[in-house]
């Protein structure tokens, strides 16, 4: 995959012009960056911002894009996916946004990119020293599903009463055998702030554990923004009798063989007919790239990822 | 209220404020999350004399007129006051206890306990006051050694000219994290940031 | 197959946009709207889109109307959208709605207050029959309304003005002008909601749910009793002091509609027995959310009156983050977007507890049948 080239704003067509760089207003930039620098000094607390209204819905990434938006210069190079898919419509959407309004290139290979904005995925490829990874949070309140009231949870966070959480913890295990978290499974930050990873699988709970690069998290109609630190503590809640453990699947990606992946189910007949492929687009085209095959190498979709991105360029 | 600003002899801010103040930012992304990283800030500056030109940078990128600002007693009254105001419209406070920013000399810290910087509140610790220090060198002074989130194993880092209790002062107020002051070191155009959550050995020369 | 769809891309986004456009525009036979006719004539609309908009502009919440298919949530989005990119100058000084040019004021506490009943440009007492004419394409005259003799006073006494003199009704709150009003576009919402932040949040808030709140109020859940002590609509002047210029300029008059709707309160130790208010302020012509907006205020005093309530028009949180139709139409909204990732980790989980389920059943199915057989042997 290569880097589109950065267009020049001189020949932006004048609607793109009318607003400012990256959209938000220089003050609304800095009130986001203030809040950005108290994020990353208390690790996991939700700090209070006034999020704005973004041209897109709340609900669609209005935390992430003001994140990307305060921190995008035009020497960065954007990747945003959606589901762990670069092609998937809204993050389609969000990249066209940035490619307009900030004037950066665009990339798909999460090796080259400085910023990557994210909705409900870590990129398999592990993220390096200065990337930038950016998270849409629909619900940055790990303890809301317990707790409706900011004012109780704003409390529990406050003093670390985080009992409630182990209670329903334990509740999962006498009622299923296991925690039932699958996605959004919760965590503790430098062991001091419970942390909502955002709904990603609890299979990439584990790279955010000691990652080299800073994780931010953006929740727009919530208002609140978080980080976590390079090289910070990150623990998936568990007991000692019932460890923490994340996903795995007896299938490989059908396209690319890829035994390490998260893989999603693609339905191909209403008759139990399934493959399984890796979430991960970038990382299952890589792979195709270099020769690794699955079972079902060849397929259709296979075809389609590479018409679309053909397009695009 | 405020005394009419002395126009004439206002120094220049940003070039370019809004390219300025984002690879600004980015720098101070990357101090913060890597706490003892050397980023260098502020470089075509030219700051009333008095304020250096990290700690200027920082102020242009993150002060406005909704962030209450304390400068140090020696600081208030003249062209750096008249700066500030002028090019970030930051109203100024003399409580450094109601301040998000605070700006102080390593000279002026003999005066001013950092007990007496906002400590944040239980819920809202990111009320806290970010302490922007100058100092002359942040490699000629005593060695300390940093661990915490945001360090891999360790970093080094040895701010010059700072007054013999402020560490153990620091020390004792971020024991009591989740609050705690947020610290920026300038020395010229070289800044390191000292989040709380940094631990610090003050061990060895 | 859906996965196709999924996979979209660009292209995909660019031609349903084309189609959009199409279907906006519908039969082209059919002549084009102007963003003027929309405006003119569908004002109702365009005060609703313009109060929940949070933006005094009534040409492009009327080009909001327009552009949004007139889906109303969609076109208050846009404004809101568009208002965000505005610079903010600072604070109006606080309006003053005794000196509204009154159209419409009427009050259901009395048969008549000081300055009369003004019925003004009302649905009320229309009988609701459609008005087949209005489907003639124009030709039919508008007969203009008959000017009354009477000259309005420039002042109409407000309620609380009638009460006044014997302590009946709690008193206008006096604004402190002093501090700056909380300011919900710039921070984000906090609690325990002072006024200020309540009353602005009402009023960007979604109608409709202003509405059921207030009529679940009045049902008995939560209730205030309230009683309409007034509605005036008109043109209020709106006044601003820059910082560099120290004194007060005009910047417009704009019609709004004022709520006061009276609560009874059996007072305590300390205070005499009064009735209470609730406050409700829009853009333009709207009664139904002013109304709306001054029962819910008033429910919401509790704390403050030291009523202990449960009910959801109560609840200080359950309201105020509930209310704004641009965050909750995105939210609902957004689950249509991709969730697989998520499904998939909870579709392996069901997987397994079936897994789990069915082999416990044949287990104990098994040790059953084998248990049968050890006795008949």
């Amino acid at each position: 995959m290569t880097v589109t080239e950065a267009p020049a704003r001189p020949n932006a067509a004048p609607e793109d012009r009318y607003y400012t760089y990256a959209y938000l207003d220089e003050q609304t930039k800095r009130m986001i960056r203030r809040a950005i620098l108290k994020a990353l000094a208390i690790p996991g607390y939700q700090v209070p911002f006034g999020s704005r209204e973004m041209p897109v819905p709340y609900g669609w990434g209005t935390g992430g894009i003001q994140l990307t938006a305060a921190i995008i210069g035009p020497e960065d190079v954007y990747k945003c996916i959606d589901q762990g898919a670069d092609d998937t419509t809204n993050a389609v959407s969000i990249r066209r946004f940035f490619a307009t309004v900030a004037d950066v290139a665009t990339t798909e290979d999460t090796s080259e990119a400085t910023i990557i904005q994210s909705r409900h995925r870590i990129p398999e490829q592990p993220l390096a020293d200065g990337q930038i990874m950016v998270f849409q949070v629909p619900q940055p309140e790990p303890l809301r599903g317990l707790e409706p009231r900011e004012t109780e949870t704003r409390a529990m966070h406050a003093y670390a009463e985080y009992g409630l959480q182990y209670v329903s913890l334990y509740e999962n295990i006498s009622a299923y055998g296991r925690i039932a978290a699958t996605a959004g499974y919760p965590v503790m930050i430098d062991e001091r702030y419970l942390m909502s990873p955002s709904p990603i699988p609890k299979f990439d709970n584990p790279k955010m554990h000691m990652n080299p690069a800073i994780l931010l998290f953006g929740a727009g109609r919530e208002k609140r923004i978080y980080a976590v630190p390079p090289f910070t503590r990150v623990r998936s809640l568990d007991f000692e009798d019932y460890p923490f453990e994340t996903q795995s699947w007896d299938e490989v990606c059908a396209l690319c063989g890829a035994n390490d992946s998260y893989l999603d189910e693609v339905v191909l007949d209403d008759k139990g007919q399934h493959m399984f492929v890796c979430s991960d687009s970038h990382y299952c085209a890589d792979r195709r790239e270099k020769g690794h095959a699955g079972p079902m190498a060849g397929h259709a979709l296979a075809h389609i990822e590479t018409e679309i991105a053909a397009e695009e360029v | 209220m405020n005394a009419p600003l002395n126009l004439a002899e206002l120094r220049p801010g940003f070039s370019e404020p809004v390219g300025d103040s984002q690879s600004v930012f980015r720098a101070l992304l990357t101090a913060t999350a890597q706490p003892g990283t050397r980023v260098e800030v502020g470089k075509a500056l030219a700051p009333p004399v008095g304020l250096n030109q990290a700690a200027a940078a920082v102020l242009l990128t993150l002060a406005d007129q909704d962030t209450l600002v304390w400068l140090e007693p020696s600081l208030r009254g003249g062209a750096i006051e008249s700066w500030l105001r002028f090019h970030t419209s930051c109203p100024l406070t003399d409580h450094a206890e109601e301040a998000a920013f605070a700006v102080v000399s390593h000279e002026g810290l003999a005066a001013q306990m950092l007990s007496g910087f906002n400590q944040g509140d239980a819920k809202y610790p990111d009320l806290a006051t970010t302490v922007i220090v100058m100092m002359p060198d942040l490699e000629a002074g005593p060695n300390l050694v940093l661990e915490g989130p945001g360090i891999e194993t360790i970093a080094e880092i040895a701010p010059q000219g700072l007054p013999e209790s402020f560490w153990a002062e620091r020390s004792d107020l971020v024991a009591h994290f989740q609050f705690g002051i947020d610290v920026m070191m300038c020395a010229e155009a070289t800044l390191v940031s000292i989040p709380r959550t940094t631990r610090i050995q003050t061990k060895g020369e | 197959m859906a996965y196709v769809a999924v996979k979209g891309g660009e292209r995909a986004i660019t031609n349903a946009h084309t189609w959009l456009g199409e279907v906006r525009r519908g039969d082209t036979s059919v002549p084009e709207l102007s963003v003027a006719q929309i405006r003119e004539q569908m004002s109702l609309a365009v005060d609703r889109v313009m109060a929940e908009g949070s933006c005094y502009d009534p040409d492009l919440a009327a080009l909001a109307i327009k552009q949004a298919r007139g889906d109303l949530p969609e076109a208050i989005f846009l404004l809101r959208a568009y208002r965000t990119t505005l610079p903010r100058f600072g604070a109006t000084t606080p309006i003053e709605t005794a000196n509204m040019a009154v159209q419409r004021r009427v009050s259901a506490a009395f048969k008549d207050i000081p300055g009369g009943q003004v019925l003004g440009p009302t649905f009320d007492y229309t009988h609701r029959l459609l008005d087949f004419k209005l489907a003639a394409e124009g030709g039919h005259e508008v007969p203009p309304a008959q000017v009354s003799e009477e000259i309005m006073p420039t002042q109409l006494a407000t309620i609380a003005q009638v009460f006044a003199h014997e302590g009946l009704l709690e008193g206008d709150p006096v604004t402190d002008t002093s501090e700056q009003p909380y300011d919900l576009t710039r921070e984000p919402m906090a609690f325990p909601a002072d006024r200020d932040q309540r009353l602005q949040a009402l009023a960007r808030g979604d109608e409709g749910f202003l509405l059921s709140l207030a009529y679940s109020s009045q049902r008995g859940w939560g209730s205030t009793h309230p009683l309409c002590g007034e509605i005036r609509m008109g043109e209020v002047s709106v006044g601003f002091t820059p910082d560099e210029l120290g004194f007060e300029i005009e910047l417009a008059d704009l019609p709004m509609t004022e709520c006061i709707m009276l609560s009874g309160f059996a007072g305590s130790a300390e205070q005499a027995p009064q009735y209470t208010r609730g406050y409700g302020l829009t853009f333009g012509h709207n009664e139904r959310k002013a109304m709306s907006m001054s029962i819910v205020d008033r429910a919401l005093r509790g704390r403050e009156l030291g009523e202990e309530g449960q009910a959801p028009c109560q609840d200080e949180e359950f309201v105020l983050y509930h209310s704004d139709v641009v965050e909750a139409s995105g939210f609902v909204q957004h689950l249509k977007l991709p969730h697989y990732v998520d499904f998939q980790a909870d579709l392996q989980f069901l997987r397994r507890l079936r897994r789990e389920f069915f082999d416990a059943k044949a287990k104990a199915l098994a040790e059953q049948t084998a248990h049968m057989k050890e006795a008949a042997e």
